[in-house]
């Protein structure tokens, strides 16, 4: 088969990996927004040892504290996409915890008045 | 019964989102580092998009793969709430991007610079027309002092007149948080609460 790109000027093909890595899907079934919170509150090393570096290193860094799936792409030097995929599949494996919406909307009066209040805090 | 679902006692993180959009050195980075609680961090995205005309040659899906760099920063607002920006990539023709950074946002802030007004127009135009996240514009004062009249920065990007548009100093946390109240006010005004779920486009 062959990869979707030719070989750019440094040789290698920059996208073979990703699009290996995540048998080239670029969605999941449940939507992971980039400010989505998720967490490892049971980690399992069996299931830590048997992951391929990348997944490693995002299960390993989302046991650590609650945190979003850009900070863990980040984190983890994981490009975005790539990312949300493994991340994805964790979560459909239960084996990741994706934070519960509090609100009903990121429109939600509730929401927007909480967040006017913090940041006038900060300004403070 | 004694059991519970939930391991900690601890209150549950929420998180909200406000994307700042604009020209390619129009000053976001600088905004999200004004009142962001770690320096804006930079990741790679990629994306997958299809390509405008098929190629023959390629033989197959049509898509072409592409990365682009974005950056955002924190706001830990409660225990129990954090915010994040996010800056767009300049670029429009990475709209899908931009749905993608879009979508579950409270609210966005385009940011503007006088000295270079079409640098921002894609960013006024992609939010006027195709998206529903609610936004308002900032006019960046660089050298702190305001050169162009706001009303005539409305007329030459073409913003509705029910959109928010003041200035703003992107190095100036006060003058970052009141942008950003605004945006979220004219949210509160304009947006119905069930619809933020929704897709940009």
């Amino acid at each position: 088969m062959r990869p979707p790109h030719g070989p750019g000027p440094g040789g290698a093909n920059p996208w073979v990996r990703p699009y290996v890595l995540t048998g080239g899907r670029t969605r999941t079934r449940q939507r992971l927004h980039v400010h989505t919170l998720v967490s490892v509150p049971y980690y399992d090393p069996g299931y830590a040892d048997l992951l391929p570096p990348e997944a490693r290193s995002l299960y390993d860094t989302a046991h650590t504290a609650v945190q979003s799936i850009a900070e863990l792409s980040a984190h983890c030097s994981v490009s975005l996409g790539v990312a949300r995929v493994l991340l994805g599949d964790m979560a459909a494996r239960e084996r990741l915890v994706v934070n519960p919406e509090a609100y009903t909307s990121p429109y939600d009066p509730r929401l927007l008045e909480r967040v006017i209040d913090g940041l006038h805090q900060l300004a403070r | 019964m004694g059991f519970t679902s939930s391991p900690a006692s601890a209150p549950r993180l929420a998180s909200a989102k406000i994307v700042v959009a604009g020209g390619f050195g129009v000053g976001k980075t600088t905004m999200v580092s004004a009142v962001s609680e770690i320096p804006p961090v930079n990741t790679e995205a990629w994306m997958t998009q299809a390509a405008r005309t098929v190629d023959p040659l390629t033989g197959g899906s049509g898509k072409v793969t592409t990365t682009v760099a974005m950056d955002f920063g924190r706001i830990t607002l409660a225990e129990d709430l954090v915010l994040y920006l996010f800056g767009t990539p300049g670029q429009p023709r990475f709209w899908q991007m931009w749905d993608d950074l879009s979508r579950g946002a409270s609210a966005a802030v385009v940011l503007v610079d006088t000295r270079r007004l079409d640098a921002s127009f894609p960013a006024v135009d992609y939010f006027e027309n195709d998206s529903d996240v609610p936004f308002a514009v900032a006019v960046n004062l660089f050298d702190g002092e305001q050169t162009h009249r706001l009303d005539d920065v409305r007329e030459a990007l073409r913003i509705s007149p029910g959109v928010p548009l003041l200035a703003c100093d992107a190095r100036s946390r006060e003058s970052v948080v009141r942008t950003l109240v605004a945006a979220l006010r004219h949210t509160m005004d304009t947006a119905a609460p069930e619809r933020g779920g929704a897709a940009a486009r």
